[in-house]
């Protein structure tokens, strides 16, 4: 079977740094996968070469088996691939409504249109309406997004990469910096992601990963160290060592 | 799911309320269109007004909502003014033609230049603007033959608008001419950044990385508006050139990109009426005291501009903080937001 997404010997040197170090990885469909590493692992720059924010020095990308290691970001989104940031990466002076039906119009094809409002679009809203559901972001779909509590912001990180309808989801660090009081909602928006939407979780936090992966690869100094299941990974003792027993520091 | 039949859902009414018409603006327009009967000897005035709202408004889809900066907006207002004066000096006399002509010729630069302007941050792009602006002044200047030079193009006849109205001595014709333009381009402009295009402009504007991490195109989106936004400031140059049936090579100098700025600055930037109300008082400023002291209008509009950002530093919006903030903040002048750009504005 296709998988959703494969890196085969992807590089990415940055003068003498060799920050993704000839890395081939499956991340199967309907997956929930979930790549760790400590700092400075590479796992950002790995991410950055899926998307597409980078251009990597070698090696491939695919997504569903076609080459889109040339593709530009926005390509790449319309192809199905989506992500969302480690840190806030929103439009501050634009409200979540907005936010969402741009994604969501993008998709479609209407990014040009230029003379009727999204507000006379019925399917358009009734997808934005879904979605806001979908991520309990209902009731501040108006307010500036600048305005909104952190955790709201984080919940619409994910809602506008999901307005991509995308078939492979990046998730970078979802809950970073999410005070305790609005984590619970966080971890079952994320959750309660449909399975046809494959997911790779990059994440420092251990809860999170062993909650909600199914397989685990482990980044160090940009490879990939080793990759099996959670007891696999979580009971291996050299894992223990260059990562586990660094976060219990 | 979308409202019942006869109510709207609150995702219909948060679409409709940005783009929705208020109040404030029906006044506004009644205003500027009362100022027709209003005004006797003012006709010409009003028509400077409403071409510099439009040259400002042009700026403004770049800089307000793009977030683009420019301080060689003037290329694409000289090359209107060139087009629209050239046609009409070789015996196409329609205005209206004219607009056309300068709109395609200023869209036609617009698009060439605009993947420079892609190039780069802010500093880049101010800097990127402003030589083409110059290389610009000076093909005029050489192409002699074509332009007059610095003796200016000569020999402009004005035909009527439409076939009908004669432009007359006291710029009745011209007042009504450059305000009805006005306004149909603004109606135009005002559709356009409440579309779905519009708003990802402001998503650019707003944070490019996002933008195309939701499958924006942001390269080819900046260029179709900065393509019309040239577009526009050429139809601006075209009215100055037929309203006053001469052009120089004024149009296209440096003082009249740097004052565009400051007509934003005074007005606001990002909500389209920024430019229209900053041409207003700038131009009022302008001719009240060029009669006062016609020596100092410089120093005088330079004095009240320093006022202006010190203490109402809110009148320039968010959006245009951000880039001539950052612009200004990189320069290393002093304070936060507006204040360095008093300070910091070259004034020619």
């Amino acid at each position: 079977m296709t998988a959703a997404l494969e890196t085969i010997g992807l590089k990415k040197r940055f003068g003498g740094l060799t920050a993704t170090d000839d890395v081939t990885f499956r991340l199967e469909k309907g997956a929930r996968h979930a790549l760790i590493g400590p700092n400075g692992a590479g796992k950002t720059t790995f991410i950055n070469l899926l998307t597409g924010v980078l251009a990597p020095s070698g090696g491939t990308v695919l997504l569903e088996g076609a080459d889109i290691t040339r593709l530009p970001p926005d390509a790449r989104v319309r192809r199905g691939l989506a992500r969302t940031f480690q840190i806030n990466q929103l439009f501050p002076a634009l409200t979540p409504l907005e936010t969402i039906g741009l994604a969501v119009s993008e998709r479609l094809g209407g990014g040009w249109h230029w003379w009727r409002s999204l507000g006379t679009r019925r399917p358009i809203m009734a997808e934005i309406e879904a979605v806001a559901e979908r991520f309990g972001l209902t009731d501040i779909l108006g307010e500036r997004t600048a305005t909104l509590p952190y955790g709201k912001q984080r919940l619409l990180e994910i809602a506008v990469a999901f307005a991509s309808k995308p078939r492979v989801l990046l998730l970078d660090e979802p809950a970073a910096g999410v005070p305790e009081a609005e984590r619970a909602d966080l971890l079952a928006a994320v959750a309660a992601l449909p399975r046809e939407v494959s997911v790779l979780l990059i994440e420092h936090d251990m809860d999170l990963v062993f909650s909600f992966a199914e397989r685990i690869s482990v980044l160090v100094n940009g490879a990939l160290f080793t990759e099996g299941t959670v007891e696999e990974v979580s009971t291996d003792p050299r894992v223990r060592a260059v990562y586990l027993g660094e976060a219990e520091h | 799911m979308p409202a019942e039949a006869g109510s709207r859902s609150p995702v219909e009414a948060g679409l409709r309320h940005r783009p929705r018409w208020r109040w404030q603006e029906t006044v506004f327009w009644i205003l500027a269109f009362g100022s027709f009967f209003l005004t006797s000897d003012k006709h010409l005035l009003v028509s400077e007004i409403a071409i510099l709202a439009l040259f400002a408004l042009s700026l403004d889809l770049i800089l307000g909502y793009a977030g683009i900066v420019s301080l060689g907006h003037a290329a694409f207002l000289g090359l209107g003014a060139y087009v629209a004066g050239l046609l009409a000096k070789h015996g196409a006399g329609e205005p209206l033609l004219g607009l056309v002509a300068a709109a395609a010729a200023a869209a036609l630069a617009g698009f060439a230049t605009s993947f420079l302007v892609l190039r780069g941050a802010d500093l880049t792009r101010l800097m990127v603007t402003l030589g083409v602006a110059l290389v610009f002044g000076e093909i005029a200047n050489q192409a002699a033959w074509l332009t007059g030079g610095a003796d200016g193009l000569q020999g402009i006849t004005m035909g009527p608008v439409l076939g009908l109205f004669e432009f007359d001595i006291f710029g009745r014709t011209a007042h009504a001419y450059t305000l009805v333009v006005l306004f149909i381009l603004f109606l135009l402009a005002r559709r356009v950044v409440h579309s779905p295009f519009g708003l990802s402009i402001m998503a650019i504007r707003d944070n490019p990385l996002r933008a195309r991490a939701v499958g924006v195109p942001v390269n080819r989106r900046l260029v179709a508006i900065y393509t019309m936004a040239a577009a526009y400031a050429g139809v601006a140059g075209a009215l100055l050139a037929q309203t006053t049936q001469f052009v120089s090579l004024d149009v296209l100098e440096f003082h009249r990109s740097a004052d565009l700025i400051l007509v934003l600055v005074i007005g606001g930037a990002g909500y389209l009426y920024g430019g229209l109300i900053g041409a207003v008082v700038f131009k009022l400023l302008q001719d009240a005291f060029a009669t006062l002291t016609p020596q100092y209008w410089l120093f005088w509009i330079g004095l009240i501009l320093v006022v202006l950002v010190l203490v109402g530093r809110e009148r320039i919006s968010l959006h245009a903080h951000g880039v001539l903030g950052r612009i200004f903040g990189r320069l290393g002048l002093p304070g936060r937001r507006v204040a360095p750009l008093a300070g910091g504005e070259p004034r020619p």
